[in-house]
């Protein structure tokens, strides 16, 4: 069974009357519970590609069928809903929303399923990743890597069947970052869920048990480990 | 269906940081409020009171009027008590000092008014004055111009009266009307020995009516009505005072209330831009929510849930500072208002208010809050794809069809007129677009013609103009339109004064002498020649009515439909006519020409005021005339369109010459003194010896005119001071929402190693430039306006008050640039690290 399945993806920007392809014939299939990295040199479509499998954006041709649906029939809105359900994301720059507290930044995803536990599952979450005396806290109060932790909480709060990770560790010290590594393996180990991560890291991408190398939007090598 | 447990919390939660910054953008649209709902309370209870006091408004349950002495009523014996007046326009004289005014004398038999009363310091004139003997009452007004006292003595005609009381009062009269014409209340039965009464005076004769209570006036009058008709007798009740009185606050409170909503108007341009810098910086937010899995729909809910509360929490501030600030406008109006009103706490008025406020938070926050829809979560990704552009939205231009719906409706609701409320709505959007142009047009030419030579401070404060949350546009409307209304009002009084005091140059006529009898006549003319001044005109006077139009007499007329019949008051005013053959300086012949007599046959051509009878009247049309009882045949040969700005006798009709020399007449002089101290002279002289001779001159006249205009423009000012208070709110809003901003660059350009004199003079700069931009689009705008209204309403030249437009310019300008530094003082104080950490 694949949770993700990329076929001829393309994906073109159109810059007065210059076209740029961005993505150019993109094919890949995904396992459940897959862990797998996207690499490459700057501006080569990384994180275009990864927006394109969430759904995030929608596609110039060719079609991603994420959880047996295609994304470029679904709505902005019913993609939002998918997202909702099986989606979760961690940011480069960890996207908190600024005017929540920690714990209210996890709670959100919960609250959106209209679960009844959501305080204490967020709760449970944030104990999990080390920031049960934070939770009342505000994002401006926190330093990066809580900030990351945080947001890595919220990622898993809806217990996603896959998550998106856009260079996770980017923004911070190698220590912390490596905290955060062990944090996410940690909890994909525990919950089963697909992994899809963008970074430059070449450590952190052996970490995962396939590797894509992407340069000037095509897939140059996709090797399993 | 949106999760409605989910969003208020949502919002609630956003609140808790943005509490202040919301505040601050509902802030605007509080003064709006607070004007509307004090207006509208106002309005309502001015209304209550008008009914309350409508007897008192009239003195009387019915009030018989005509030009001619009411003989014995039918009805007399029906009421319980008669009063009567006679009253016309006289001159009275102070002898102390031989200073003398027209006023209005009104002769007094009968306890009138039977409903409320004179009021008189001291309190017992009004007793003293009715318990015989030759006293009267004068005008507070007129005692205050003449410096007299009670018990002073005052001429009125050929008798001297001594003052009894000094006139507070009088029911149902407005202040205006008293400096207008200020009262002077004499017995009647001294009435006759005056000599004021005589031919050609133009008199009104009242006669009031008190009736049982509980009398239904109206069924009483009814088999009398057609008589009145026929003798041309005015009946007035109660009822019909009360709607007349109604009908004429009510305009004005409406006008008042557009007043207000443009205030209100001004405040919303205010709220939209600031809920603009909101949601550009949520936008970030907005992505991160999407990307969480809330439907666009859902995050708009969330931040409109936000503005709601806020909306309300405004509309309910402004609606209690509104009820509050009601107390202070029966003072502000007194003037203007024939009755005492009360002050109360309206609760429609109130509700009104925060149904309003609301509706036109959401409606103007909807605007920029459109954009978190269009909002793509791959902002997350790539936080430069946030700003999109929203001209391609449907939902906007809904929205701004919803607003120029609204302000339609608003203004509809006011003024009750289709017309009307386009009208208005039209001008909104042009004065509006004109300010949004004009500020453009200053940013480009800025931009474009900026010397790159200028110093650094001055070139980066206007680059500072264009900071993207600046609001620079939104200020110089808000604050522009304001500086607008103040200006054209403040411009176009001052042009009217001026209008008048110019009259007074060489050669223009400057005093007016009338009710001039032919054999007085002689005398006069030699008292004028003996001081060596010139008679500019001397015309004669004959007064008549009007029997017939091409054969149609007045009860004729009664039975004709609407578009077919005269109006009426043709049929019941009285003509004051000339002859001559000549036109004078102001006049000029639009249609037909000027027909001697005899020219053609024994046929008498008139020549009538242009627009006279409107459209139904046309060169040829026969009308018969009655001089003192004897019918002339005329037909209309020219109208004459005929300027009425400098002093001069203007008449409707005009006869040939050799019609009228026989007829009874009186007649008018016109002449110029050199000084002010030559009219007062030759008036006393001529009033002392004629006192049924009225004279006017152009100083008494600018004085009047000077006053009037105070207590007008007065309430105006007061009006356009909500506009004004809702732009400097508006400023102090979007100077505290840039604050961080500024404070970012003050820190940015001190690290590049600007030192701090450099920096707050950049600042200081750029508020000069902005309270400088604001003002020009304002005095510009109203310069265009007070140029169309003298050209096109008042056919006056333009004369720009470069003097005054300067002193705006210089007061709002620095206004600007205080409010600037307050704000800045408390950026210093602002730790650095909370911006650093971008904690805005
Ligand atoms: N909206 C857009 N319009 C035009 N070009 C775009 C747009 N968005 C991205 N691009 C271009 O697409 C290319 C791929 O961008 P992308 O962000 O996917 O690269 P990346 O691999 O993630 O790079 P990095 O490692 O620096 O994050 C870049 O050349 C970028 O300039
Ligand atoms: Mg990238």
């Amino acid at each position: 069974m694949n949770i993700l399945s990329i076929q001829n993806l393309s994906k073109t920007y159109q810059s007065g009357n210059r076209k740029l392809t961005v993505l150019d014939d993109v094919n890949f299939d995904l396992a459940i519970g897959e862990t797998i990295s996207i690499v490459g040199p700057s501006g080569s479509g990384k994180t275009t590609l990864l927006g394109l499998c969430a759904g995030l954006d929608s596609a110039s041709s060719g079609s991603v069928v994420l959880n047996g649906a295609s994304l470029e029939k679904l709505s902005e809105d019913q993609r939002a809903a998918i997202r909702n359900q099986h989606v979760g994301f961690i940011f480069q720059n960890f996207q908190l929303l600024p005017t929540l507290t920690a714990l209210e930044n996890v709670m959100v995803p919960l609250e959106l399923k209209k679960r009844k536990d959501a305080r204490t599952k967020a709760m449970e979450l944030l104990e999990k990743v080390g920031l049960g005396d934070r939770m009342t806290h505000y994002p401006t109060q926190l330093s990066g890597g809580e900030q990351q932790r945080v947001s890595i909480a919220r990622a898993f709060a809806n217990d996603p069947k896959i998550l998106f990770a856009d260079e996770p560790t980017g923004n911070l010290d190698t220590e912390t970052g490596e905290m955060i590594e062990r944090l996410i393996f940690d909890l994909n180990k525990e919950k089963g869920t697909t992994l899809v991560l963008v970074t430059h890291d070449t450590e952190l991408a052996a970490k995962t048990q396939r590797i894509i190398h992407i340069k000037g939007g095509k897939i140059q090598e996709d090797n399993h480990a | 269906m949106p999760d409605f447990a989910w969003i208020p919390k949502m919002a609630l939660r956003d609140f808790r940081k943005n509490i202040s910054r919301l505040l601050l953008f509902v802030s605007s649209i509080v003064v709006g409020i607070a004007a509307l709902v004090a207006i509208s309370s106002f309005g309502d209870n001015l209304t209550g009171d008008i009914d309350n006091q409508a007897k008192e408004l009239l003195g009387a349950d019915l009030v018989l009027e005509n030009n001619k002495p009411i003989g014995d009523q039918p009805i007399d014996s029906l009421a319980t008590l008669t009063a009567s007046e006679v009253n016309f326009a006289s001159m009275v004289a102070f002898p102390q000092t031989g200073a003398s005014r027209l006023t209005q004398v009104r002769a007094l038999e009968g306890d009138f008014p039977f409903y409320g009363k004179l009021e008189t310091i001291p309190e017992s004139g009004d007793a003293d004055f009715r318990s015989g003997g030759q006293k009267v009452l004068v005008e507070k007004v007129l005692m205050a111009q003449f410096d007299a006292q009670v018990g002073d003595k005052i001429k009125v005609g050929n008798l001297e009266f001594e003052i009894a009381g000094e006139l507070q009062g009088v029911p149902g009269q407005t202040g205006i009307t008293a400096t207008v014409a200020p009262a002077v209340y004499i017995p009647m039965a001294y009435l006759e020995e005056t000599g004021l009464v005589q031919y050609g005076s133009r008199v009104e004769y009242n006669r009031y009516f008190q009736f049982e209570t509980n009398t239904d006036v109206e069924a009483l009058i009814k088999p009398f009505e057609e008589e009145w008709e026929i003798d041309r007798v005015d009946a007035d009740t109660v009822e019909d005072r009360k709607r007349s009185t109604g009908r004429s606050f009510e305009n004005l409170s409406n006008f008042l209330s557009l007043v207000a909503f443009i205030a209100l108007l001004l405040g919303c341009v205010g709220v939209a831009s600031a809920v603009n810098v909101f949601v550009k910086e949520k936008l970030a937010s907005v992505a991160v929510l999407r990307c969480l899995g809330v439907s666009s729909r859902d995050v708009l809910l969330i931040y409109l849930f936000e503005i709601v509360v806020m909306g309300l929490v405004g509309a309910i501030i402004g609606s209690i500072l509104g009820t509050g600030l009601q107390f202070i406008l029966p003072a502000v109006f007194a003037e203007f208002l024939p009755v005492e009103v009360s002050v109360r706490i309206s609760w429609l008025s109130i509700g009104f208010g925060v149904i309003t406020g609301l509706f036109v938070s959401i409606l103007f926050a909807l605007l920029p809050l459109l954009k978190v829809r269009k909002v793509s979560p791959m902002a997350t990704l790539r936080p430069e794809t946030a700003d999109s552009t929203l001209f391609k939205d449907p939902m906007r231009w809904l929205v701004i069809l919803g607003i120029l719906v609204f302000i339609w409706g608003f203004s509809y609701y006011l003024l009750g007129q289709l017309d009307w409320a386009f009208g208005f709505t039209g001008f909104v959007v042009f004065a509006f677009g004109i300010l949004w142009g004009v500020g453009q047009l200053i940013m480009w030419s800025v931009r474009k013609f900026l010397p790159i030579t200028l110093r650094y401070t001055v070139r980066q404060s206007l680059a500072n103009l264009y900071r993207p949350n600046n609001q620079t546009i939104s200020l110089i409307a808000t604050i522009g339109l304001g500086t607008a209304m103040i200006s054209t009002l403040f411009f176009l009084q001052s042009q009217l004064l001026e209008e008048a005091k110019f009259a007074d140059k060489e050669d223009q006529p400057n005093l007016l002498m009338f009710d001039i009898q032919s054999p007085q006549l002689d005398e006069v003319r030699e008292k004028v020649l003996s001081r060596n001044l010139k008679i500019i005109q001397e015309v004669p006077i004959v007064t008549m009515q009007l029997n017939e139009i091409n054969g149609i007499d007045k009860r004729e007329n009664e039975e004709l439909s609407e578009e077919e019949n005269y109006s009426r008051w043709m049929y019941n005013r009285e003509y004051r006519v000339t002859y001559r053959d000549t036109l004078i300086e102001t006049e000029k012949i639009v249609e037909g020409e000027l027909i001697p007599y005899g020219a053609r046959g024994d046929s008498i051509f008139v020549s009538l005021s242009e627009g006279f009878g409107g459209d139904r009247m046309k060169i040829g049309d026969e009308i018969e005339f009655n001089v003192q009882g004897r019918p002339i045949k005329t037909y209309i040969g020219s109208f004459r369109d005929i300027k009425f700005n400098q002093i001069s006798t203007n008449f409707i009709v005009l006869f040939p010459e050799g019609v009228l020399d026989q007829a009874p007449k009186f007649h008018v002089i016109i002449t110029r003194t050199n000084n002010d101290r030559e009219s007062a002279a030759i008036q006393s002289e001529v009033v002392r010896e004629f006192p049924n001779i009225s004279v006017v001159n152009l100083g008494a006249i600018v004085e009047t005119l000077e006053d009037i205009l105070n207590k007008i423009s007065f309430v105006i000012q007061f009006m356009a001071l909500f506009s004004i208070v809702t732009g400097i709110l508006v400023l102090i809003s979007s100077l505290i929402i840039s604050k961080y901003q500024r404070m970012r660059e003050s820190i940015l350009l001190r690290t590049l190693g600007a030192d701090s004199g450099t920096v707050s003079k950049i600042n200081t700069l750029e508020y000069f430039f902005l309270g400088s931009l604001a003002s020009l689009s304002g005095i510009i705008l109203s310069f265009l306006a007070t140029w169309l209204l003298s050209v096109f309403v008042f056919e006056m030249s333009f004369r720009p008050a470069w003097g005054a437009a300067f002193g705006l310019y210089a007061a709002i300008t620095l206004l600007t640039i205080v409010l600037g530094w307050l704000n800045g003082r408390k950026i210093i104080n602002q730790p650095p690290m909370e911006i650093l950490r971008g904690n805005g």
